[in-house]
C-alpha cells in the first residue's frame, strides 16, 4: 500500500467553550479524490485551517508522505506541498494570468527587474498541464469565472503539490464549467496528486470522489467508498438522522391566479416571457446561470424596468418601477445573495425583520419597539429561528437562520407573491430540508411562491410546476408529475425546441 | 468579563475613558507645567470648553449621520464660511433697512436656508449622478470656497450688530447660547438616529445599501435629506459663531471638515458606514477640544497640538482595529 500523501492523526483543537475538533483523523492517498463532508459548524473549516497552518492543533500530528510536519503558516504549508483552492477567488484582475500565477514570487533578474521570459515559460507549462485555453499574457479580468478558477488552480501548482484541497470550488460555476473543473481534478489525480474535495453538493461528490469522509460536531464519523454507498447513507452519517429527499409529486389544489406575466421582456436579458402563478402553488424556475431567471425576479420586484409586456396581480394590470411599488402590490423577493442583498448584517435580527415596514410601526415620531417585538416574536416562533436574542446581529447567525430572517421579513408584510431566489445557497444539508419544508408550508397556506434555483434536486423537490429557461426564453413548462431530470436538462440546454405555452 | 463583552464595552466606552484620562493627565501635568495658577478642571474653564467645541461639534453631529450612511461631506467648512457671509452681509442690505432689529431672524433664516440649499445641491448630485460623495463634496468644497472669495475678494465681511451679540452671549446659569444649541442639537439628532425610522434607515443604507434598496427604502432621497441636514447644521454652527464675532474672513472654516471628521472618527464611527453613534461623536468633539485646551494649558503651541492630535487619532484607530479583529484568523493584509 502506498503511503498517504497527507495524513492527520487525532487532531484536537479547542476554542474557549468549544471543542471544535475532537480527535479527527483523516488521510488522502496519492491519486485519490477524497471528499470531506459535514454540515456548517461540523469542523471542516477548522480542520482545513489546521492543515493550512492558520491554526496550530492542540493535540495530534500531521504527516506528509509519512514524515511528521508542522505547518507554521499558510506559506509554510504551501512550501510543503499542501495547497488550497478556495471558494472565493483572490486574483488581481488587472494583471496578466502569468503575473497572477507567480504573484509574490515573480522570477527576477538583476536590479529587481521581472524575468518575463521565464515567467511566461513557466506559466505556460502549468497552463498546459491544466489544458487551459488561454495564454499566460491574458488579462485575468477578461476571463470567465471558471477560467479564473483555473488560474487559481494554476497558482497552486507552482510548487510540487502533494495534496490539493478544493474548498467548495463549484459555488460560482455553471454546470458546463463544472465539467471542465472535474476534468482538471481528474487530471491531477492521474498525475498522482492527493485531492481533498470539500462540498455541500451531494451530486458532485458522487461524480468526482473515490472516498467520502464525514465530520459531524467536530468528530470523525466514518469513511465510505463512494462506489459502495448512496446519498441516503452519506446524509444519515452527516446529520445523524435520515432525510426526506423524495419529490413532491401529489398534485395540489391551487387557488386564483395571483401573478400573470404576459410577453414580459427586458432588453437582451429575457424576451417574451409569459407565465402564471396561482395561490397555493410553488413554481420553480430552472436554467443555467445567465438564462434570465434572476432577471425576471428582479423585474417583477421593480429592480429592473421591463422593456415590454405586462404584469397582472390578481387580474389587475400593475406598473412596477421600484421595489416600493412591488411591495405595495404584495410582491416580495428573497434575493439570491442574502448577505449582499438580503440582510443588513450589522443590524439586529429584529430590526432586519421589520426593515421594509418600520415606517408604519411608529408612535408619534418614534419607532415603536413593542410593535416591532410583536412581529419578531410571531415569525421567530413560526419559522423556528434559532437565535439567542432579538438583539443578535444578523451577521452572526448561521446561513439557514439568516435565510429564515429574510423570509420572515417578507412574510410579515403579508405578501401575495413570494419570490425566493436560490433559497438554500450556502446552507447546510440539515437546514436545507427545513427551508424546503417551509416553502411547501407557505404554499399550502395559500401563498403564491416562485422558487428560482440552480440545483435540480431542489427545484424538483419543492415545485408544483417547473419552468425551464434557456437564453432568456421559456423553453418548456412541466408539472411536477411529468417532469424528469432528463427532460429538464434537455430543456435548459436548449435541446428541446418545442415551446409549450 | 468575557472578551466579547469587553470588546463591546471598549468600543462604546473608549472615548469616555479617553476623556477621563485627558482630564486626569492635564490636571496633574498642569500642576507642574502650567504658567497660570488656575486648576485645569475649573468650572469656568469647562464651560468655555463646551462653548468652544460648539462650532465643530454641531457640524460633527451631521457628519455622523452622513458617515453612518457611508458618505462623507468635505464641503462643510466652505458652507460654514458662505453662510456666515450671507448672514452678516444680509443685515446691511437696503431692502431690510426698515426692519430694525427684526433683520436678525431674517438674516439667520437666510443663512440657514443657504446651508440647506448647498446641502441639497450636494445630495442631488450624489443621488442623480451616482458619483462618490467624496468626489462630489471635494468639488463642492472648492466651488463653495470659490463663491466665498468671489463675494468680497480677500477682504473680511463684517457687520457687528450689538443686539445680536447680546442675544448670543445670554447665559443660563453660566451656560452660554452656543453650548445650549450644541447640546439640544446633540439630543435631537441622537433621538433621530436611535428612535426614528429615518435613523434606522440611515444605518441600513450604510451597512448594506443593496439590502436597503431591496427592503423598499428609497436610498437616493434618504441621502439627500442627510445632506440637507448637514448643510443646515453647518449653517447653524456658522450662525452661532458669527453672531458673536461679527466678522468673517474668506479663509474661515478651512480645514473644519477635517476637524469634524477627526472628531467623528475618534468617536468610533466607521468610514465605511453602517455603524457609529451620535453620543460617541459628542465625546469625540469634547476629547479633541480637551486636548487642544489641555496642551495649551501646559504650554504647548498650536503646531504641537496638531501633531499630538494626529498621532492620537492614528493610535486610537490602531487600537480599535486590534480590539475588533476577530482572533488571529483575520487576514494579514
Amino acid at each position: 500500500m502506498t503511503a498517504p500523501a497527507l495524513r492527520l492523526q487525532d487532531i484536537v483543537k479547542t476554542f474557549p467553550g468549544v471543542r471544535a475538533l475532537d480527535g479527527v483523523s483523516f488521510e488522502v492517498l496519492p491519486g485519490e479524490v477524497h471528499a470531506l463532508l459535514g454540515e456548517n459548524g461540523a469542523g471542516k473549516s477548522t480542520l482545513m485551517k489546521v492543515l493550512g497552518g492558520i491554526y496550530q492543533p492542540d493535540e495530534g500530528q500531521i504527516f506528509i508522505e509519512e514524515g511528521p510536519a508542522r505547518m507554521a503558516s499558510p506559506l509554510d504549508a504551501k512550501s510543503k506541498g499542501v495547497v488550497f483552492i478556495h471558494q472565493e477567488l483572490s486574483l488581481a484582475d488587472e494583471l496578466s494570468v502569468a503575473e497572477n500565477i507567480y504573484l509574490g514570487e515573480l522570477p527576477k533578474r538583476s536590479f529587481g527587474r521581472v524575468d518575463w521570459a521565464t515567467l511566461y515559460r513557466k506559466s505556460a507549462a502549468i497552463l498546459d498541464r491544466l489544458n487551459c485555453g488561454f495564454t499566460p499574457q491574458t488579462r485575468v479580468g477578461s476571463l470567465s469565472i471558471a477560467n479564473k478558477q483555473m488560474v487559481e488552480i494554476a497558482r497552486a501548482l507552482t510548487v510540487e503539490a502533494k495534496a490539493v484541497i478544493f474548498d467548495e470550488p463549484t459555488a460560482s460555476l455553471t454546470d458546463a464549467e463544472k465539467v471542465v473543473l472535474f476534468d482538471i481534478i481528474n487530471g491531477l489525480r492521474d498525475q498522482g496528486v492527493g485531492i481533498v474535495y470539500i462540498s455541500h453538493r451531494m451530486d458532485e461528490i458522487f461524480t468526482i470522489s473515490d472516498r467520502i469522509s464525514v465530520l459531524r460536531d467536530g468528530a470523525y464519523r466514518g469513511s465510505l467508498i463512494t462506489a459502495d454507498t448512496n446519498e441516503d447513507e452519506v446524509t444519515r452519517l452527516m446529520i445523524g438522522r435520515s432525510l426526506d429527499l423524495s419529490h413532491n409529486l401529489d398534485p395540489v389544489e391551487v387557488g386564483e391566479v395571483v401573478l400573470e406575466a404576459q410577453g414580459l421582456s427586458c432588453g437582451s436579458l429575457f424576451q417574451d416571457v409569459s407565465f402564471r402563478v396561482h395561490s397555493g402553488e410553488v413554481v420553480g424556475f430552472y436554467g443555467l446561470v445567465g438564462a434570465g431567471r434572476t432577471e425576471i425576479a428582479e423585474t417583477l420586484f421593480g429592480l429592473r424596468t421591463a422593456s415590454a409586456g405586462s404584469i397582472r396581480i390578481l387580474g389587475e394590470e400593475v406598473r412596477i418601477n421600484s421595489p416600493m411599488d412591488a411591495i405595495t402590490h404584495g410582491i416580495s423577493l428573497v434575493p439570491e445573495d442574502r448577505k449582499e442583498q438580503g440582510l443588513v448584517l450589522g443590524m439586529s435580527c429584529r430590526d432586519n425583520m421589520t426593515l421594509p415596514q418600520v415606517g408604519a410601526l411608529t408612535r408619534g415620531p418614534f419607532v415603536d419597539g413593542s410593535k416591532e417585538m410583536a412581529i419578531f416574536d410571531t415569525y421567530h416562533d413560526k419559522l423556528e429561528i434559532k437565535t439567542p436574542s432579538w438583539k443578535q446581529q444578523a451577521g452572526n447567525l448561521s446561513g439557514g437562520n439568516q435565510q429564515k430572517i429574510v423570509i420572515g421579513k417578507w412574510l410579515s408584510m403579508q405578501p401575495k407573491l413570494l419570490i425566493v431566489d436560490e433559497p438554500t445557497r450556502g446552507i447546510d444539508v440539515g437546514s436545507k430540508s427545513e427551508i424546503h419544508n417551509l416553502i411547501r408550508d407557505l404554499a399550502s397556506q395559500g401563498y403564491a411562491v416562485i422558487v428560482i434555483s440552480s440545483e435540480m434536486p431542489e427545484v424538483l423537490r419543492v415545485s408544483d410546476r417547473v419552468i425551464a429557461m434557456f437564453h432568456g426564453r421559456i423553453m418548456r413548462e412541466f408539472t411536477a408529475q411529468e417532469v424528469t431530470e432528463d427532460s429538464l436538462v434537455q430543456a435548459i440546454s436548449g435541446i428541446s425546441p418545442e415551446k409549450v405555452a | 468579563m468575557n472578551t466579547e463583552k469587553f470588546r463591546s464595552f471598549m468600543a462604546r466606552g473608549a472615548i469616555w475613558g479617553f476623556i477621563v484620562l485627558e482630564l486626569v493627565f492635564f490636571s496633574i501635568a498642569g500642576e507642574f507645567l502650567s504658567l497660570s495658577d488656575k486648576a485645569f478642571m475649573d468650572w469656568d474653564n469647562m464651560l468655555l470648553l463646551f462653548k468652544q467645541s460648539a462650532p465643530i461639534g454641531i457640524i460633527a453631529l451631521g457628519m455622523t449621520i452622513i458617515m453612518i450612511n457611508g458618505n462623507i461631506d468635505l464641503s462643510v467648512g466652505a458652507t460654514f464660511a458662505l453662510c456666515a457671509i450671507v448672514m452678516l452681509d444680509s443685515m446691511t442690505w437696503p431692502i431690510f433697512a426698515g426692519l430694525g432689529d427684526w433683520v436678525i431672524p431674517v438674516a439667520w433664516l437666510l443663512a440657514l436656508m443657504t446651508g440647506m440649499f448647498l446641502g441639497l445641491i450636494n445630495g442631488l448630485i450624489v443621488w442623480k449622478t451616482g458619483v462618490d460623495a467624496f468626489i462630489v463634496t471635494l468639488g463642492s468644497m472648492l466651488g463653495f470656497r470659490g463663491l466665498v472669495f468671489m463675494y468680497n475678494g480677500e477682504n473680511p465681511t463684517s457687520h457687528l450688530n450689538w443686539t445680536l451679540v447680546d442675544m448670543i452671549e445670554v447665559d443660563l446659569l453660566g451656560v452660554e447660547v452656543p453650548t445650549i444649541i450644541f447640546v439640544i442639537c446633540a439630543v435631537l439628532i441622537w433621538l433621530l438616529m436611535t428612535r426614528t425610522v429615518h435613523g434606522r434607515n440611515a444605518y441600513a443604507v450604510g451597512d448594506n445599501r443593496e439590502a436597503a434598496v431591496n427592503a423598499g427604502i428609497r436610498v437616493g432621497p434618504h441621502m439627500v435629506w442627510n445632506f440637507v441636514l448637514i448643510g443646515f447644521l453647518a449653517a447653524l454652527s456658522s450662525v452661532v459663531f458669527y453672531s458673536a464675532s461679527g466678522s468673517v474672513n474668506p479663509n474661515d472654516g478651512t480645514l473644519y471638515e477635517l476637524w469634524v471628521i477627526t472628531a467623528v472618527v475618534l468617536g468610533g464611527t466607521k468610514l465605511t458606514g453602517g455603524s457609529g453613534s451620535v453620543i460617541s461623536t459628542f465625546g469625540g468633539v469634547i476629547a479633541i477640544q480637551l486636548l487642544r485646551k489641555g496642551l495649551g494649558h501646559i504650554g504647548a503651541d498650536t503646531a504641537m497640538v496638531n501633531l499630538v492630535i494626529g498621532l492620537i487619532l492614528i493610535a486610537v484607530l490602531f487600537l480599535d482595529q486590534q480590539l475588533n479583529r476577530k482572533g488571529k484568523e483575520a487576514l494579514k493584509v
